[in-house]
């Protein structure tokens, strides 16, 4: 029992939780302002995206893959369902995430063909489709960006779950939006531990061959790894439109890196087989954390990024220190 | 259950692949609660055999049983439903799951389950653990295992999943001595509930040790078969290799002429103040306990993890070896442990493998002269006995023997003065393995110096003079060869024996 206590207080997500404790009370101590119900609001809103992305990502990594093609499947997602909508007169918040999701899982099937059907690594064939997609859409669709975004679903960003005022009458809103993540980390929670397609998807990522002999489906799992991220990627793209309450065809590009690192700083392991839902929120929480913050313990806004970086070294170096410990402790 | 009720029983199997025939009619006649040893050397179509009767191949002709039964067509679903089970020389685990998820995983996929029930999965692991005596945490990562308890998990998982038929296909080649035993009381345990069992293995000693029945395969046709107790050591090698081979001892003549003294070796950590003489003539054997040292000793001479401290003379001159470099530039050549990742370029074609580590001979101003390498590559694969059409196809297509004949031919291509071979015969069919020894007896005789790092005390005994056992990294005595049996060894190495004196 001891022993179980002294692992989780020992695992990746604990670490990542005392450096997200460490960082706080030493923004806390510089601005006494920090602490409060302001700050979580804020940082809620702008955790928001990266962690439906950042969920998503990690499922695919736990199966042993990698895809960074989502943010261009999530502009072209979003920037083509609102030129289509704006186009067509179609006014409905329904209608703008669903159209979203399908151009999105459209996407996903062909990273899961290329993968799957024509045997390229994931790392190759969804950067192939990340420039199809980012190509596409200025090609096609243009450059422009489009801040008349239809009524109805621009609205949806003026909804709250709930306000709070502080001393000092400033509001800070939660939006309505946030549930997106929520129901997002709980339904992959769900489905990784307590049913057989969760559990399969960790079994491809440690042993691929073992996985097919045991009578999984792989290419199959492959196929709804791939789309169902394809298709969070369009949620998550309109979400994110919603939420600056603007279009534009390129504005989540190069995020890809962020969300890889967080989700590798909550405990996946590049290689595989590796990650939990909960290592993923944290990891996802720190590096925002680090973002917005930075400025109150008065790091100049150039060394934000170099901060950041380090951050990112340091918090992996630990992640992947402590898989080769792992590896190289007796065996029992 | 009945005892003598045949489980399956093959009749004249056949299999071709695009025209080559793996398997050219085998019979084959398995019981309820009988271990039989499938044994043959390698590309014998042990590995076909096998894929047939799990049904991941179809056979060409031929019939198959299963409990009296004709099976028209059996697929790998249908075997696995029949009670027939097959555990891999990889086991096929995952590493990051759990020991109680791997055992119950192919049963619920086995039964089309959707939802993933934690509960009734260690409960089944835990059974299924009772029954073959295994005691392991169910909640464990199964990559904190040792190999031993990893194939624990595929046992338990093979038999939750109602075996009948289990068949192991190599299961002691990663194993120690300790560990063997362990495995041997467990399939004692599955003969003794009615399982019948098959084991592929082709060393001898271990048969004798398990085995009710052997059947040895050679070129895809049975060629014996029949009660353990029908085979002696010679009838042994011989239906397996189809030729007579004469385990010959090597005794050197007595030379006085020195080619390599190493002085108080130590590396922290690995070993500590490690000293030997190695003359003309002399084949030395250095033995000990996986950890013992062993090995490090092997790395240190080839510059791989450098002694930081001690001398080393080569013909009686002192020498440094601080890299691969110098000890590459003193003639020394290494036969790695694992020639899978350490000895080939698996994906590199025999050619590229044999002038690998004496590329520079054939760098002509500025070219590589690729007809002379060839012709090079040609001359060793007659020289060394390696079975391969060309230079040109990958060394991955060879077998264990051949590919380990063409890591020694690299080095022998390099003109070496000392050669350190780290396990040269592991994985090694019986055949080439004594074509190994005969070679390596040849080059004592051309003035090499031979060490020979190796777990395998027979082989040891048969090819060395000297003998040097290594115990928690100390050099623990020099014995010579010609005054020692295998048991004595075994127990000089585990330290029953000095115990008992003190």
């Amino acid at each position: 029992m001891n022993n179980k206590i002294k692992n989780v207080l020992t695992s990746n997500e604990m670490i990542v939780a005392y450096i997200i404790i460490g960082l706080s009370i030493l923004i806390g101590c510089v601005n006494s302002a920090f602490f409060g119900v302001s700050t979580l609001v804020s940082l809620s809103r702008s955790m928001l995206v990266m962690l439906i992305f950042a969920v998503c990502e990690m499922v695919v990594i736990i199966s042993g893959g990698i895809d960074v093609s989502f943010p261009a499947v999530a502009c072209i997602s979003l920037y083509a369902t609102i030129r289509f909508m704006l186009a067509s007169g179609i006014d409905s918040p329904l209608f703008a995430f669903a159209m979203a999701a399908v151009i999105g899982i459209s996407f996903g099937a062909f990273n899961a063909f290329l993968i799957c059907k024509m045997k390229i690594p994931p790392l190759i064939a969804t950067l192939g489709v990340s420039s199809v997609a980012n190509g596409g859409t200025l090609a096609f669709l243009g450059t422009k960006e489009i801040s008349n975004i239809p009524e109805h679903v621009d609205k949806l960003s003026q909804i709250f779950i709930f306000t709070y005022t502080n001393a000092g009458g400033i509001k800070y809103s939660l939006t309505v939006l946030f549930l997106i993540p929520v129901i997002v980390c709980i339904g992959a929670y769900i489905i990784l531990k307590y049913t057989m397609l969760g559990r399969g998807i960790y079994a491809i990522g440690g042993d691929k061959n073992a996985a097919r002999i045991a009578g999984f489906n792989v290419t199959k799992i492959q196929f709804i790894i791939y789309m169902t991220v394809g298709c969070f990627a369009g949620i998550g793209g309109m979400t994110y439109m919603i939420l600056m309450r603007q279009a534009s065809p390129q504005v989540l590009m190069g995020s890809e890196m962020m969300v890889i690192a967080a989700v590798v700083m909550g405990g996946a392991r590049i290689t595989g087989g590796h990650g939990s839902v909960f290592g993923t929120i944290l990891g996802v929480g720190l590096i925002t954390l680090v973002q917005n913050n930075l400025i109150m313990l008065g790091v100049p806004t150039h060394f934000q990024t170099l901060v950041v970086g380090l951050i990112i070294v340091i918090g992996i170096s630990i992640t992947s220190l402590r898989a080769k410990k792992i590896a190289n402790s007796a065996k029992v | 259950m009945e005892m003598n009720e045949v489980f399956l029983k093959l009749e004249g199997i056949k299999k071709s692949f695009g025209g080559v025939e793996a398997l050219k009619g085998v019979d084959l006649e398995i019981k309820k609660g009988e271990i039989h040893c499938l044994a043959g050397e390698n590309g014998c179509g042990k590995s076909t055999l096998i894929k047939v009767i799990s049904g991941a191949h179809d056979a060409t002709e031929g019939n198959i049983y299963i409990e009296g039964k004709k099976i028209e067509h059996l697929n790998p679903i249908d075997a696995i439903r029949l009670g027939i089970q097959v555990i891999y020389q990889d086991f096929a685990v995952f590493p990051n799951l759990t020991v109680a998820e791997n055992i119950a995983m192919n049963r619920a996929l086995m039964t089309g389950a959707k939802k993933m029930d934690w509960k009734k999965a260690r409960e089944l692991a835990v059974m299924a653990m009772e029954q073959i005596g295994a005691h392991m945490n169910p909640d464990i990562l199964v990559e904190r295992l040792s190999v031993a308890n990893k194939q624990m998990v595929a046992i338990c998982r093979a038999i939750i999943n109602d075996a009948k038929l289990l068949i192991l296909d190599e299961p002691t080649t990663a194993l120690t001595a300790k560990e063997v035993d362990k495995l041997n009381i467990i399939i004692r345990r599955l003969k003794a509930k009615g399982i019948a069992i098959v084991i592929v293995n082709h060393k001898l000693d271990e048969i004798y040790g398990i085995a009710d029945k052997l059947t040895i395969l050679r070129n895809g046709e049975n060629v014996a078969n029949g009660g353990i107790e029908e085979f002696d050591r010679t009838r042994f090698i011989k239906d397996l290799t189809g030729r007579d081979i004469v385990e010959t001892t090597y005794r050197p003549e007595k030379s006085t002429e020195e080619i390599l003294r190493v002085e108080r070796f130590t590396r922290n950590g690995a070993f500590e103040d490690v000293s030997f003489v190695l003359n003309k003539g002399d084949v030395l054997g250095i033995t000990g306990l996986l950890g013992s040292g062993r090995s490090e000793i092997g790395d240190a001479l080839f510059g791989l993890a450098p002694a930081e401290s001690g001398k080393v003379f080569l013909n009686e001159k002192e020498i440094s070896i601080k890299s691969i470099e110098d000890a590459m530039n003193h003639k020394i050549g290494y036969v790695p442990e694992d020639r899978l990742t350490q000895g080939l370029f698996l994906d590199r074609s025999i050619q590229d493998n044999t002038v690998a580590a004496s590329i520079s001979k054939y760098l002509i101003k500025g070219k590589l002269d690729h007809a002379k390498m060839y012709e090079v590559t040609k001359e060793w694969i007659k020289k060394i006995g390696c079975i391969a059409p060309s230079p040109n196809p990958d060394i991955r297509t060879l077998s264990g023997g051949n590919a380990q004949k063409m890591v020694i031919a690299k080095w022998l291509n390099t003109e070496p003065k000392l050669l350190v071979l780290n396990g040269p015969t592991v994985g090694v069919d019986v055949g080439s393995k004594s074509d190994i020894h005969m070679i390596l007896h040849d080059l004592v005789k051309a003035g090499v110096g031979i060490i020979i790092i190796s777990d395998d005390l027979s082989e040891l005994i048969q090819n060395c003079n000297k003998i040097m056992i290594m115990k928690n990294g100390k050099a623990s005595g020099m014995l010579e060869a010609a005054t020692l049996n295998e048991t004595e060894l075994t127990h000089l190495l585990s330290g029953k024996k000095e115990d008992n004196n003190e």
